[in-house]
């Protein structure tokens, strides 16, 4: 069968163990439309024949890492220069720190140069001869293989492994046990969360304090429509933990016609239509007060679940699984105070939350 | 000369005698009408509060009310004070244009003389916050980091963290804060207009809403610092990471492109 004949049979594609043939062009492309057409021929580029245009491409690839290193020369003088507080205008950026304006630019264009006069040398100037290296098996000899195999044979012999099962089996052990402190120590990614996920400072007796004035609140202070963000008596800003802490504890006031207000409970917690909701989305935890007031609707930015106030902060869109929490309130002394714990746990849903 | 009677069947005919009818009763009611009442209290701010509602009659009471008691298409205006008609006629956002999630600002259709009288007109209908003077939302004596707290615990969820503004639910949004008066955000804090809640002195003390104020001047004005270069409008990852798709990665693209590109062959001479 001749060659042409063979690949005649077979025109779809051309089989591994017939690439050896394929390869050496022996086809006609006009016959086999498939058939590797090989490189093309080497084409010269104008520098290659031309050593004035060579020339040309190597005074601009000069020129690049050239400017380059003035760049970085000019980094290090802005560096040492521009006061750090310095201001300018810049068209169309605006009013910007003039350090990291020309600490980014030089820095920027000493980068750039280098990697554009880099690409220009290997375009114009290094040899574009296109060559193609065939692969080769990387499996060893025979001979190898075998006396590989024989070497560990023998070592396997000479360490008795095999023979001596006490060894054996403690080493087995040993091994097996060694891992076990590395699980022990995972124990050290924090001390288990404990009542921490269900409770807050919150409870019977503690007043609500306005976060923006610090001011005990009371209910004259909360007009119908307005918002008011509210945290624990006792929780300061300059305490340590004040973060951690106002993550679960920040509170939203709003006041609402008490007719207006359609779920018996929350009219039941609120004081003459002020209600206290959590601040904390029960979907993943994001801050949420972005209250509409002729709605009563709190949106959350982070992914849009929505809840109705008017109606026991219930979820209306949006992937939040739970209500918001509602605080119960009353008044003593004058003064907004907390007549319970939050009910149910504050911020996003927990594997135990039930 | 033909007689009158003889065009009566002239198709113009019922216009003429219907405007003739209109000037006459017109006419009438101007000469019989009963004279305005004793001018006891003629001081200036009567005389705003009749200008006003004169105007209030031509141009609010369609939704609100002829007695601003509200209707079911503009809410009651008693007590909203004379802040709220400031702010809502001096942003032009009252009189609508339109019903719809939100009244946008535009700009306004009363002058100042106008907006005052109707400021008057609504602040007599019950006590509400009156217009705030220049000392109370000018940035003297004000501490701009505390407003920078505040604006981000209490503005800053609706108005984004420097007040370029942002969305809500069902077509309504927050405004972008920039170049609005300092006088109108002290008015806005202070009566909530349409679903921004309003921000009391019990909630937000008088220095509180000063600090804001003077916090938005220093990073919302004409003249704020963006010391980390391009804002792109301030308005966070969005933005950004647009900026970064489109500019960052086509100039990548491109970049990749010069590399891989066949260079110039010598032409075949």
């Amino acid at each position: 069968m001749s060659e042409t004949g063979r690949h005649e049979d077979v025109p779809e594609e051309i089989l591994p163990g017939e690439r050896e043939t394929a390869h050496e062009g022996a086809v006609s492309t006009a016959d086999n439309p498939f058939a590797d057409p090989g490189l093309p021929a080497h084409e010269h580029r104008a520098q290659d024949i031309d050593d004035r245009a060579a020339r040309r491409s190597e005074r601009t690839v000069a020129l690049l890492f050239l400017v380059s290193m003035i760049a970085t020369v000019g980094f290090i003088a802005a560096y040492v220069a521009i006061p750090i507080d310095k201001i300018v205008y810049i068209w169309p950026i605006g009013h910007i720190s003039a350090l990291n304006f020309a600490l980014g630019l030089t820095l920027g264009a000493a980068l750039f140069c280098i990697g554009a006069g880099a690409v220009h040398w290997a375009r114009t100037l290094m040899s574009d001869v296109e060559v193609a290296d065939d692969r080769h098996p990387i499996e060893a000899e025979p001979e190898v293989k075998a006396k590989v195999l024989a070497d560990f044979k023998m070592g396997a012999e000479e360490s008795q492994f095999g023979r001596r099962k006490l060894i054996r089996n403690t080493m087995f052990g040993a091994l097996a046990l060694v891992p076990l402190s590395g699980v022990v120590l995972l124990r050290d990614l924090g001390p288990l969360p404990g009542t921490k996920l269900r409770t807050t400072n919150w409870k019977k007796g503690v007043r609500l304090v306005n976060q923006s004035t610090n001011l005990p609140l009371r209910p004259e202070d909360i007009a119908v429509g307005s918002l008011t963000f509210a945290k624990p008596e006792g929780l300061e800003e300059d305490q340590e933990d004040f973060n951690e802490k106002i993550a679960k504890d920040a509170l939203m006031l709003v006041r609402i016609q008490p007719q207006d207000i359609k779920d018996k409970k929350e009219l039941a917690w609120s004081h003459e239509g002020i209600v206290a909701y959590s601040k904390i989305c029960t979907h993943v935890g994001c801050p949420i007060s972005l209250y509409e007031q002729q709605t009563h609707h709190v949106l959350c930015p982070c992914h849009q679940s929505t809840f109705d106030l008017s109606d026991g902060g219930r979820v209306i869109f949006g992937p939040a699984g739970h209500a918001l929490p509602q605080l119960h309130i009353t008044v003593k002394d004058g003064f907004l105070e907390a007549a319970s714990s939050f009910a149910e746990p504050v911020g996003p849903s927990f594997w135990e939350r039930g | 000369m033909k007689k009158l009677s003889a065009r009566r069947r002239h198709p113009l005919a019922a216009l003429v005698v219907l405007l003739f009818a209109l000037a006459v009763t017109g006419g009438l009611y101007a000469a019989f009408a009963p004279a305005d009442k004793a001018q006891a209290d003629d001081t200036a701010q009567s005389l705003a509060i009749k200008e006003g509602k004169k105007l209030y009659a031509v141009g609010c009471a369609s939704c609100h009310g002829s007695g601003g008691q509200g209707t079911t298409d503009g809410p009651s205006l008693v007590g909203v004070g004379a802040a709220a008609v400031d702010f809502q006629v001096g942003t032009g956002r009252m009189p609508a244009q339109q019903p719809g999630a939100q009244v946008p600002r535009k700009k306004p259709i009363y002058n100042d003389a106008q907006r005052e009288q109707l400021a008057a007109y609504v602040a007599s209908l019950g006590p509400g916050p009156s217009v705030p003077e220049k000392s109370q939302y000018s940035s003297d004596g004000a501490n701009i980091g505390k407003g920078g707290e505040l604006f981000r615990t209490n503005c800053a969820q609706c108005h984004n963290f420097t007040g370029k503004g942002g969305a809500l639910t069902d077509g309504k949004f927050a405004p972008t804060l920039e170049g609005v008066d300092p006088k109108h955000i002290y008015e806005a804090m202070e009566t909530g207009p349409q679903n921004m809640p309003s921000f009391g002195d019990g909630s937000l003390s008088k220095q509180n809403k000063k600090d804001i104020i003077a916090y938005l001047g220093a990073v919302n004005g004409d003249e704020s610092e963006s010391p980390g270069g391009l804002d792109l409008g301030g308005l966070g990852p969005v933005s950004e990471g647009l900026f970064g798709y489109i500019f960052g990665l086509g100039a990548l693209v491109a970049v990749a492109i010069w590399v891989a590109a066949r260079t110039t062959k010598a032409k075949k001479s």
